[in-house]
């Protein structure tokens, strides 16, 4: 068999773009998918991979990483990642575009996030066009908001014009200013620089209001408040071109988890209260949330180790993405075909990538996952740079047992 | 002075914790019997040979990454009235300023066996992160906004000076309460004996949710001292800010300025404290801060030599091998 003769995965629990699970099998002949169903069947000189029952699922897509770190994405059955720009340096030329883009190749595919403004420092626009030509997917504010209302509507109009959509980051940065954590009991008593929650409401509120004015396509990356899913869900009512993410960190975790001053809980934007966490498991459950992504961002105790309010924000969070949206599906919050449209189809379609469904002609990337697997997150044996989770030493279930990318097989780390 | 509030259990059972962090996680009957242990200090130290061998050969080191003159010279000195060699690292001066990280400080520290270690550290949290790193005693000179525990323990013993018991006592903490961690240990400390705690500040200046650390919040200057026993003054820590939370300190010193005339609203034997450094005629007039009988400022000071004192006695009880804390 040549690693080049179609590829069949059979005998397997198949999502189907339209979020039916049917049991069947996949085809793929090059890098696409070429027929799928119970009727598929393996020919003569086929590769052929028995999923033994499990789910055949679309490889994950993860909508806004910070680090490319193939062993941990693989572990969590990521095949694709849109990478944000904030690197150092950060993605505001075209050439350093081009290398992100091609950086993961052939086992995955890096769509990077163009910064909106050079340096990533919110005043002067960064070529946007000559980036999206060097294969930008989109472009991203970066871990901070535009703070100019005029630098951020002409970006608007330009990113309409360009027919990028605009990943922006929402949080108020006056209210913010230097605050690590969300105004409350814990940061109180912590004596940690804290700005309140509504910080987030206020940056979405003005975003909506400029997208609209510009008739830009706009995703806020994570939103992770009541009052900030609030104003999506009304924007969407009102049939404008928005969307939302979340990280499992805000609907796992409130900011009780910062507690003795724990820097693996660092994240940006901070966490937030119980209530809010409610609030984002709402907003899974009824659409509001289109898109949960691992915010992958490796740390090590260089940056970590270090007093919380000088330690780095982030979490490597590439290897619990899955486990962790399937609680929600275990928990009856939302059902296994949702979870992979907010895992890969939403993301897929932001991006304008033929990937993120099992469908014919879509790329073969494929995860064959068994979702009840039970396994312990341990920071010590993390498939990803740096172990720096705070789901350490929690029990989850759900993994990735055999990995696809383009119809070829991905060496996935056993742990 | 005071007596024993408590009969206390034998041995390092009265006080088991390693070290000083923080008041949060001491029980009410730990923080009386640091206070106890701290009378003994307070009568040494006005003898006219007032020190001790006690902690002889063992070695403090002060290590300061924050500026301070008071509190690093009150541990110094209370290390010293006890006998034990005190050495001060100046941030200035150490390899903090070339890079290097706050572990691998605390690491150095540690392997030159010190038998406590003093930590004041502008970031909240830091000081618990280096206590968790060495092998000996760390107490806490005050990190970032979160906790000044000797600074409240000290306040605490002067009140119970004055006022004898903390039950039912009104005390007013008034000033930059969001930028301070001796408002915070305080509010722990007080509240843990038994006393009613208020916070006045304008809104910029309280932090979210301090109600739940059961104080009552006023903006009101004038409400806030009414009835009240102890007035507690906090200066505007004007080098935390970060843009404007008042407008001028003179109409800060309008709105919240304790002058005569607003101390009178408080009990007539109210007592006016302040950690220090003052601001005079901003935060305190003159003629408070000065009253005789009734400005408590000096002995805070020197309430805080013998507080550190007891402090650094019982936590080297191990390292003494002093029987029942071995």
């Amino acid at each position: 068999m040549s690693p080049s003769a179609p590829l069949v995965v059979t005998n397997g629990r198949l999502v189907r773009a339209d979020g039916r699970i049917e049991r069947g099998g996949v085809r793929c002949e090059g890098d696409r998918i070429t027929a799928l169903g119970a009727e598929v069947t393996p020919q003569g000189g086929d590769r052929v991979h028995d999923a033994g029952g499990q789910l055949i699922a679309p490889g994950l897509v993860d909508f806004g990483v910070f680090a490319i770190d193939k062993p941990a994405f693989h572990f969590g059955g990521i095949t694709r990642a849109a990478l944000m720009p904030d690197q150092s340096p950060p993605l505001d030329r075209p050439s350093s575009v081009r290398f992100a883009a091609s950086s993961g190749k052939p086992d995955f595919w890096v769509h990077p996030l163009a910064a909106a403004t050079r340096g990533l420092e919110g005043e002067k626009l960064a070529e946007i066009a000559l980036m999206r030509d060097a294969g930008a997917r989109g472009i991203a504010t970066g871990r901070q908001w535009i703070g100019d209302s005029g630098t951020m509507l002409r970006l608007c109009q330009y990113a309409a014009m360009l027919g990028l959509t605009v990943c922006a980051h929402a949080e108020d940065a006056g209210i913010v200013g230097s605050a690590v954590a969300t105004a409350g009991e814990m940061a109180t008593r912590l004596g940690l620089p804290a700005a309140p929650a509504e910080a987030e409401a206020l940056a979405i509120a003005r975003d909506l209001a400029i997208a609209e004015m510009a008739g830009c396509a706009i995703h806020f990356r994570t939103v992770t408040t009541a009052a900030g899913l609030a104003l999506v869900r009304q924007a969407k009512a009102r049939g404008l071109s928005v969307t939302a993410g979340v990280t499992p960190a805000y609907f796992m975790l409130s900011d009780l988890a910062t507690a003795a001053f724990r820097t693996f809980a660092h994240l940006s934007p901070p966490l937030r209260s119980e209530a809010d966490r409610q609030a984002a498991i709402a907003a899974l459950a009824d659409g509001t949330i289109d898109v949960i992504a691992s915010g992958h961002d490796p740390r090590g105790p260089e940056d970590k180790r270090l007093p919380f309010t000088d330690s780095a924000p982030g979490m490597a969070g590439a290897e619990t993405l899955l486990p962790l949206t399937l609680t929600l599906v275990r928990d009856g919050v939302i059902d296994l075909g949702r979870a992979f449209a907010l895992l890969a189809t939403n993301p897929a379609r932001l991006l304008g990538v033929p990937a993120g469904r099992l469908e014919v002609g879509a790329e073969a990337d494929i995860a064959v996952i068994d979702p009840e697997r039970p396994w312990i997150v341990d920071s010590q044996k993390m498939a990803a740079s740096a172990g720096n989770t705070p789901f350490d030493r929690q029990p989850v279930q759900g993994r990735v047992i055999a990995l696809f990318k383009g119809g070829a097989r991905v060496g996935v780390k056993s742990a | 002075m005071a007596s024993p509030t408590f009969i206390y259990p034998e041995g390092s059972a009265a006080f088991p914790h390693r070290g000083l962090v923080g008041i949060a996680g001491l029980a009410p009957h730990e923080i009386t019997y640091l206070l106890d242990e701290a009378e003994q200090w307070v009568e040494l130290n006005r003898q006219a040979k007032k020190t001790r061998d006690l902690l002889a050969g063992l070695t403090i080191i002060n290590a300061f990454f924050e500026n301070s003159t008071r509190t690093l010279l009150s541990f110094e000195i209370a290390g010293k009235r006890l006998g034990a060699d005190v050495v001060n690292m100046a941030v200035a001066t150490s390899s903090v300023k070339k890079g290097e990280t706050l572990i691998d400080t605390a690491m150095t520290l540690n392997a030159m066996h010190a038998d406590a270690i003093v930590i004041r550290h502008a970031s909240s949290g830091a000081v618990q992160l280096i206590a968790d790193k060495v092998d000996c005693p760390v107490l806490n000179a005050g990190d970032g906004q979160h906790e000044h525990p000797t600074q409240a323990l000290l306040d605490a013993l002067t009140i119970r000076h004055a006022k004898r018991n903390f039950n039912g006592l009104v005390v007013t903490i008034c000033g930059d309460i969001l930028h301070s961690r001796v408002a915070r240990s305080n509010i722990l400390c007080l509240t843990s004996l038994g006393a009613e705690v208020r916070v006045c500040a304008p809104p910029a200046l309280i932090p979210e949710a301090i109600d739940r650390m059961n104080v009552e919040v006023f903006h009101d200057f004038g409400a806030a001292l009414k009835g009240a026993d102890v007035v507690m003054m906090l200066r505007l820590q004007l080098e935390r800010m970060q843009g404007q939370f008042i407008p001028s300190p003179r109409e800060y010193r309008h709105l919240y300025g304790l002058t005569l005339d607003r101390l009178a609203t408080a009990q007539p034997d109210a007592l006016v404290m302040h950690p220090g450094p003052m601001n005079r005629g901003v935060e305190i007039d003159s003629n408070v801060a000065d009253m005789v009988g009734r400005s408590q400022i000096t002995t805070q000071v020197e309430m805080g030599v013998a507080l550190r004192m007891a402090c650094l006695e019982v936590l080297t009880r191990r390292a003494r091998a002093v029987e029942g804390w071995a």
